[in-house]
Parts: C-alpha cells; sequence; structure tokens
C-alpha cells in the first residue's frame, strides 16, 4: 500500500512540476532581457523544424549561438508529421524553419502554402537555380547524389563500366539475382523514380523499374546502410545508394570493397536530390531565420553542413570531404530538382503497380 | 481493456444479479465518468473522421487496387503468426511455472517477463544486424562451412514473426500467469480424481477456464502488431500500418491515410466485438481456493524445463544485451555526454508521469464500469481502450489536430478582446499526456479491469457492515486488494511510454528529446550501431521497475 501511494503522489508530483515546465512555451519572450529593442527581443532565437536528424546540425547550431548569441530551438522528427504540425498550428506556428533531407518535401510544404518566399541576394548567388524553388520559397543547402555502387571483388571499374551505363541498364536480365534495392517506402527511391519519369515519361520508366524489382537478388533492404553492407559481404553484385552512406562507411571503416559508378554521364546525368530549408509562412522571428539560412548558405558553413554527412554543398564555392572527392567528378541531371519533387506521387503509384517492397 | 473479462471464480449469474442492483444504486456519475475518461479517444476519432473527409479519390483507389489488397493478406498472416508464436510461449512458460517446481523456478516467474523492457524494434535492428547474411554470424559461418552457405533469411515474413512475438509474449504470460495462479487447487483436484494426467488436466481443464486471460493477452499483443511501425519498417514488412504511412507520406494524403486508418479502427472494433461475443457464450463456474502444490519435476523433465526458460530468455534478452552493450561500447567515448543523461531523465519522467495518468484513468473506468455495468458503459470502455490498435503517428495527428485548433480559437478570442492570453496548451505535457493515455489505457486498464474483478460485492457489504463506505471503503479495502493490478498497469504503460516514438516525436514540448528520439533520430539515418547507446539505456531503465514492481506483485500474489 505504501508503495502504491508512493508511486501515485509522486508521479502527481511530477507531473505538476512538469505541467509548470511545460507552460514555459516557445514563443514566450525573455522579458527584459533586451530592455533596447523591446519589439525585437524575439530576435534572439530561431525555432527549427528538421528532418535532418539533429546529429547532423547540432555543431552547426551551437557555433551559430556562440558567434551571434541567437538561440536555436530545433524539433526533429520526419518531414510528413512536421508539415502536418505546421498546418494545424496555423498562424500560431512557433516554428520560424522548416528543413528537410528531400526536395519532395520541401515542394509539397510550399505547395500548402507553408513557406514563404523569401528575397535575398545572398541566397540568390550562393544555391543554384537548379537546387531552389522557382518562388524562392525553399533552398537547397546540401547535395546528395543517388548513385550505382558495385561490388569490386570479380570485377575491374572498366569491365562494370563497359556493362553499365547507366539506371536503365540494371533492368536488363543479366544482373538477375544480383541487383540490390532499399525499400520503395524511402522518399530517396521515390525522387529517383520521379526523376526518372520526368527523363523517360511512365510507360518507359515502369519498364525499367519492372527490370529491377525482377532482378532483386533479396528483399529490399530497410537502409543503404545494410544494402552497402550487403554489397560488401558479397550479397549482392550491385545496389542504388546515396553517395554519402558509402561515404560515412568509408570514414567509420576505411576502404571498402565497394565503388562507385556514375550513371549516365552520357546521357541525363545522376539524379540528384538535396536537403533544404525554407522559411515558415507565419516566422515570428523572420529576420533572424534568415540570418541564419545565409549562413548556413555560406562557403565555410557550406562545408561543415555537407561534410558532417559526407554530402556535396549546394553552394559551389564550398568542397566536399576528401572522401567524397574521392569519388571523382561527375554530372548531375540538371533538371530542377522542385520539379522532381512534384512527381513523387506519381512514381509512388508506379513503385505499387510494379509490386516494389 | 475491454477484452480483458472479470475474474471467473465468479459465476455469471450472481454477477448479473449484482448488476441489477448495482444499476439501480449507482446513478448516473459511471457513464459520465467513463465518458470523460473516453474523451481523449473520441477527440482523437472525430478529429480523423473529419481529415478523411474528401481527398484524392484517385488516390484512395489506387491504394485498393495496388496495395491494399496486400497488405490485408500480409496483415493477417503477420498478426496470426504473432498472436500463435507469443500465445504459445507465454501460455506455455506460464503453465509451466505455476503448475512444476524445478530448479530456478523462483526466478523464472519473473524474469521471462523482463523482455518486455526491450522495444521490438531494437530487437529487430539487433536481429538484422547479427543474423542477416553481412552480419557476424553467417560471415563467421562462410569462414566455416565456405562461401556457398545460404541460410534462411532473418529478413522474411517467419523473421518478423519470430521477432515480434519473442517481444511480445510476455502480455500473455503476464495475464496466463495470473489465471493459473488464481485458479486454485480444486479443479486440479478434480481433475486429477477424474484420472486425468498432467497433459490432459492442463488441456482440458486448466487452459480452458485460463482462456480469457489468455485470450485478453493475445488480443494485446495483436493490438500492439497491427500498430506497429518501427519493427515492420526494419524488415520492410508491409503492413495496413505501412500502406496509411506510404498514402500519407508517399502520396501526399493524409485523407487517404486516415480512411484507411479509420477501416483498421472499425475492423478491430469489429474483431472486439466478435471475440467478447464469442467469450460471452462460455459460461465459467466458481473455484478457486488455495493455489495447487506444484508438482516437483525430477531428472531429464527438469533439466528440460529449466532450459526451455533459458533459451527464451537468452534469445529475446541476453543476446541482444551483449549485441547493444559491445555496440554501444564502440561510440560511448563520444556519445556519452550530458545530452544523453539528460535524455533519460526526460523518459524516465515521461513514463512515470503516464504510468500514474494512465492508472488514475483506469481505475475509473473499471469503477465505473463496475458501478454501472451496462451496455452504455461498456461500449464507452471498449472505445476509450481503441487506440492502442491506432498507429502512433495517426493517433498523434488526431491530438495535435483538436489541440492546435483550440490553441487557435482560444488565441483568436483573446486577440479580438486585446488581451494576451497565456494560454499554450499546443506544446505542453498535457498533450503529450494526453496522447499517451488515448494510447495506453488498454495497457493499464487490462490489469485493473481483471484485479477488479477479484473484489466481489460481498466484500463490499461485509466492509460497509463494519462501517466502511463510500471513499473509505475504496481506500481501506480495495486499494490493498487492487495493489497487484495497479502496480502491473503501472509497469507495463512505464515500458511502452519508455519504448514510444512517433507520439512523442510529434507533440514533445521543446527540447524534450528523449532516449527514443535519439533511437529514431539516429536509426532513420542508418546508424544502428549508435542507436545502440540509447536503445540500451531504453532496455535498462525499463528492467529496474519491471523487475522491482513485477516481483513484489508476485510476492503480494
Amino acid at each position: 500500500m505504501n508503495s502504491l501511494k508512493f508511486l501515485l503522489c509522486f508521479g502527481a508530483a511530477l507531473l505538476l512540476a512538469a505541467c509548470g515546465r511545460g507552460g514555459d512555451a516557445p514563443t514566450q519572450t525573455p522579458a527584459g532581457t533586451d530592455p533596447a529593442a523591446a519589439p525585437a527581443a524575439a530576435a534572439g532565437e530561431v525555432v527549427v523544424y528538421t528532418a535532418r536528424k539533429y546529429q547532423l546540425v547540432e555543431e552547426l547550431f551551437e557555433q551559430y549561438t556562440k558567434d551571434t548569441g541567437v538561440r536555436i530551438r530545433a524539433v526533429t522528427d520526419d518531414a510528413g508529421p512536421l508539415i502536418q504540425k505546421l498546418k494545424a498550428e496555423g498562424a500560431n506556428t512557433p516554428a520560424d524553419v522548416l528543413i528537410t533531407v528531400d526536395a519532395g518535401d520541401l515542394w509539397f510544404a510550399a505547395q500548402e502554402g507553408l513557406l514563404a518566399p523569401v528575397q535575398s541576394a545572398t541566397l540568390a548567388a550562393n544555391v543554384p537555380e537548379n537546387l531552389r524553388d522557382p518562388e524562392n520559397r525553399w533552398y537547397g543547402l546540401a547535395v546528395r547524389a543517388r548513385t550505382i555502387a558495385y561490388g569490386t571483388q570479380g570485377t575491374t571499374a572498366e569491365q562494370f563500366a563497359s556493362q553499365v551505363k547507366g539506371y536503365a541498364d540494371l533492368a536488363d536480365p543479366k544482373w538477375k539475382g544480383k541487383l540490390c534495392l532499399r525499400s520503395s517506402k524511402h522518399v530517396y527511391n521515390r525522387s529517383l523514380v520521379a526523376a526518372l519519369i520526368a527523363r523517360y515519361g511512365e510507360p518507359k520508366t515502369e519498364e525499367i523499374v519492372k527490370g529491377w524489382v525482377a532482378n532483386l537478388a533479396t528483399d529490399p533492404f530497410s537502409s543503404d546502410t545494410l544494402l552497402l553492407e550487403a554489397i560488401a559481404a558479397g550479397q549482392c553484385g550491385v545496389g542504388i545508394v546515396n553517395h554519402y552512406y558509402l561515404g560515412r562507411m568509408i570514414a567509420e571503416k576505411g576502404t571498402q570493397p565497394i565503388a562507385i559508378r556514375w550513371p549516365d554521364q552520357d546521357g541525363a546525368g545522376v539524379h540528384v536530390n538535396i536537403s533544404g530549408a525554407g522559411l515558415t509562412a507565419h516566422a515570428k522571428n523572420r529576420d533572424a531565420a534568415l540570418k541564419l539560412l545565409e549562413w548556413l548558405s555560406t562557403p565555410e558553413v557550406q562545408a561543415k553542413f555537407a561534410g558532417a554527412n559526407q554530402e556535396y554543398p549546394a553552394n559551389p564555392q564550398a568542397q566536399p570531404s576528401d572522401i567524397v572527392k574521392g569519388f571523382g567528378e561527375y554530372r548531375a541531371d540538371p533538371i530542377s530538382v522542385a520539379k522532381v519533387g512534384s512527381m513523387q506521387p506519381d512514381a509512388a503509384k508506379l513503385m505499387d503497380r510494379v509490386g516494389w517492397k | 481493456m475491454s477484452a480483458v473479462p472479470a475474474d471467473p471464480a465468479i459465476s455469471g449469474r450472481s454477477l448479473r444479479r449484482g448488476a441489477d442492483a448495482a444499476r439501480a444504486t449507482a446513478g448516473r456519475w459511471p457513464l459520465a465518468v467513463a465518458a470523460l475518461v473516453a474523451l481523449p479517444l473520441v477527440l482523437v476519432l472525430g478529429a480523423l473522421a473529419q481529415g478523411a473527409f474528401g481527398g484524392d479519390a484517385e488516390v484512395v483507389s489506387h491504394l485498393f487496387r495496388h496495395v491494399v489488397p496486400g497488405v490485408v493478406v500480409d496483415t493477417l498472416v503477420l498478426v496470426a503468426g504473432v498472436a500463435l508464436v507469443a500465445g504459445l510461449l507465454g501460455t506455455g512458460l506460464a503453465w509451466l511455472v505455476s503448475t512444476y517446481d524445478f530448479p530456478l523456478r523462483g526466478f523464472y516467474a519473473w524474469a521471462l517477463l523482463l523482455p518486455l523492457a526491450a522495444p521490438a524494434y531494437v530487437l529487430a535492428f539487433v536481429a538484422i544486424a547479427a543474423l542477416d547474411y553481412a552480419g557476424p554470424v553467417q560471415g563467421w559461418l562462410r569462414t566455416v562451412v565456405g562461401p556457398e552457405l545460404r541460410l534462411p533469411p532473418i529478413r522474411s515474413t517467419g523473421g518478423v514473426i519470430l521477432v515480434m512475438g519473442l517481444a511480445l509474449y510476455p502480455y500473455v504470460y503476464l495475464l496466463a500467469r495470473g489465471a493459473f495462479a488464481t485458479q486454485g487447487r480444486r479443479a486440479l483436484e478434480v481433475a486429477q480424481s477424474l484420472g486425468l494426467s498432467p497433459r490432459q488436466a492442463f488441456l482440458r481443464v486448466q487452459l480452458p477456464l485460463a482462456r480469457p486471460w489468455i485470450a485478453g493477452g493475445i488480443a494485446l499483443v495483436a493490438m500492439e502488431t497491427l500498430a506497429d511501425f518501427g519493427t515492420v519498417a526494419v524488415f520492410n514488412y508491409d503492413t495496413f500500418t505501412t500502406a496509411i504511412y506510404r498514402a500519407w507520406s508517399g502520396l501526399y494524403s493524409l485523407e487517404a491515410a486516415l480512411q484507411l486508418a479509420g477501416l483498421l479502427v472499425v475492423l478491430v472494433a469489429g474483431a472486439l466485438v466478435v471475440e467478447q461475443r464469442a467469450r460471452a457464450a462460455q459460461r465459467h463456474t466458481a473455484l478457486g481456493g488455495p493455489a495447487a502444490d506444484r508438482r516437483r519435476l525430477r531428472g531429464w523433465r527438469a533439466a528440460l524445463a529449466t532450459a526451455a526458460p533459458a533459451t527464451v530468455l537468452t534469445v529475446a534478452l541476453v543476446l541482444p544485451l551483449i549485441a547493444l552493450v559491445s555496440w554501444s561500447a564502440r561510440h560511448a567515448a563520444r556519445d556519452l555526454d550530458a545530452d544523453y543523461f539528460d535524455a533519460a531523465w526526460r523518459s524516465l519522467l515521461l513514463g512515470l508521469m503516464a504510468a500514474a495518468l494512465v492508472c488514475a484513468l483506469a481505475l475509473a473506468l473499471a469503477y465505473a464500469v463496475r458501478a454501472r455495468p451496462g451496455a452504455a458503459t461498456r461500449a464507452l470502455a471498449r472505445l476509450a481502450t481503441l487506440g492502442y490498435a491506432l498507429p502512433g503517428a495517426v493517433l498523434a495527428v488526431g491530438v495535435f489536430v483538436p489541440v492546435a485548433t483550440l490553441n487557435n480559437a482560444f488565441e483568436a478570442v483573446g486577440a479580438r478582446l486585446g488581451a494576451d492570453w497565456p494560454f499554450y496548451l499546443q506544446g505542453t505535457f498535457v498533450v503529450l499526456l494526453m496522447a499517451y493515455a488515448a494510447r495506453f489505457l488498454a495497457v493499464g486498464h487490462a490489469p485493473v479491469e481483471a484485479n477488479l474483478g477479484r473484489v466481489t460485492r460481498a466484500l463490499d457489504d461485509s466492509a460497509r457492515l463494519l462501517g466502511a463506505s463510500g471513499l473509505s471503503l475504496v481506500a481501506r479495502v480495495h486499494l490493498p486488494l487492487l495493489r497487484a493490478g495497479l502496480l502491473t498497469a503501472a509497469a507495463l504503460v512505464f515500458v511502452d511510454v519508455m519504448k514510444e516514438m512517433p507520439i512523442t516525436l510529434m507533440t514533445r514540448p521543446f527540447g524534450w528529446d528523449t532516449l527514443a528520439v535519439r533511437v529514431f533520430e539516429l536509426t532513420s539515418e542508418g546508424e544502428w550501431t549508435r542507436a545502440a547507446l540509447p536503445a540500451l539505456a531504453i532496455v535498462l531503465a525499463g528492467l529496474v521497475p519491471v523487475a522491482l514492481i513485477l516481483r513484489r506483485v508476485d510476492r503480494a500474489a
């Protein structure tokens, strides 16, 4: 009986204490911290909803706070729930910035009227045109290439290059039982298929993807990392992954028996996607948020932002990591990532039709 | 949870007579209480139903043509498989430890509950990382046997069923053990006097008597399986829940997702009603009395009885813990910092708060049904506990939307009156706890309701004769009797909240990143081994209350 009472009382006490702390809500301004500029008191803070996971942005945010005194409050989740949250909160949202890891999600957020257009000479100069929204509602900050990776045991770079020139070649029956893919539920594959639809049209893309599924060595993996490990172990001969997963694997474990073949170098180029950000339509700290975005697009910060995840900086003046440089130069598909994003629902349906799990 | 029955030691007829009498004196308050407890879920379902209107008819027809038929079959296979594995393990082990005596029995009796603390998604990623083709086990075997070795793949229907069965069997075990323990010796004595062997006695007497509890446990397991997203995502196994996510995040149609979710809720509610009807057709007669003596096993039988629980514990808990510890060691230098301990502290706090709240609600609901055991209160109870079958992210949307709407409306009124009303419901613990309560009431309600069924009305009458009535009756007579049920409920809810991801992610207050949030952030970037450190803390933090509380319950029982 005593322990029960204790448990209940303890729980109730915690409840009260925590509710008190919970009342310390996000949009509250620290009264009296900045007597010089009363209305600008909120400029000391930016609230970020980010689908780019915290371990990849934490250090930069801390640095920004140290350099500028502006506090950053971040909430991580997948893009779907974050966008839904923004929608439900409407004009009262505490969020100033939305960061996603895919252009499709930014496209959808913009479509729903959740992002505000931004006029910024800095962003316009730092982010290439095909990596941002034509209406300036969002900007790419890091670029990831969805490329072909293959096991180097038993094949040379020349051999492989002569057999596989592009994504479509992986549908060739000679890869039967050798191809590995990640789950079709993941946004990276949806974006890839959307890019192929933009290139080839739906019927031909459906043929290609059907060929991929017929060539599968094993059920689709739930992550690119597992897929790369399966290539290294010899379960798969070839697969399609985001380049940075291989970069991370090499950074963590050293050289791997895996090489990258940049697809369609004579054709449309490698499918690239972005991790990017936009200002929310109802941002309370608009100026501070814009400053943060501009800061994230500057060359020095870009190298760190992309480097933390072995990605390519969106800003062409910044350099990727040495490991990623080692993957060599490639020609990217110049199509606007916004257009690819808008075709994602079509891609998802196509993948359902061909039975890609 | 409404799927769990009252004590079979009370006969149906006496229950009914008591019910009529109770309804005559109880008035309307039980209905009001039950309605209040069910309110969060009613709000959720209302928001979901409203959101489900409109949407793209083409998306829905696409889903029904290409996605739904496949996932219905896969979902049924998964639920049936997991129910079978968890049912067999849970019932078999419960029978073993309550009927026989063998070395380490006392330890196993409560230790077999410990796998509750390990989230199924953690078990899943450990199993795949260790046992898939590229993992260390198969890699080593290939060096021994030769590179052509092919084992049945862990990433398969069988694999996901086994992993979820191992993670979820404790629910069945917990309830089945309670049933076997309270059946008393007379049932067994009757069986023995009729010349039944222990196995026959089990199949023909003990098992049928325990069926309501086992069914209740399996219903929890089935609901958890239906709502699961983390584990099936790691296996890339498609279920109704993944189809809901697909509609939402792939086809950008929350409306279609909510329509599918609504269908899921209707199906689950239907299944529960059918199950309840089937059970109501059976009549259980009063037995009970002191617990039966356990038969002592000797020789190879004793060895086998000792080895079986050890195997289950090793596979479900010890091996995964070893893997987690070895991975954690790799990243501890970088990740074991103040942030980590803060996250652990927040997880603990949330778990405790939710446990206290759910226990209080479960108690209120169980009393409401007891005081007015009519169709209306029962329906409300069933409604209130339905949240357990809803995918967490869907439920989170269902909680978030009405709260945000209320918040916005309130601030709009404040603005019109020229006042700055400090009304921040959104982004507070109130929302988070309301969502937890809507999700986990079933888990807390099951043991409380089962336990309250044992507090007979005759007992109430005796207590009244001795001058205890009203709240004093509850405090002095009922609560001590309900202790085991409440503590069990608290432990179950606590570990469930520690493991919970989507609701915590969507409705947590600023800065309230928990261990489960860390695991989510790392695993969604494919950093499995780095996720081991927070995952390990979830398991360890869950083990302590499960061990402490359930041992105490055991001693009391």
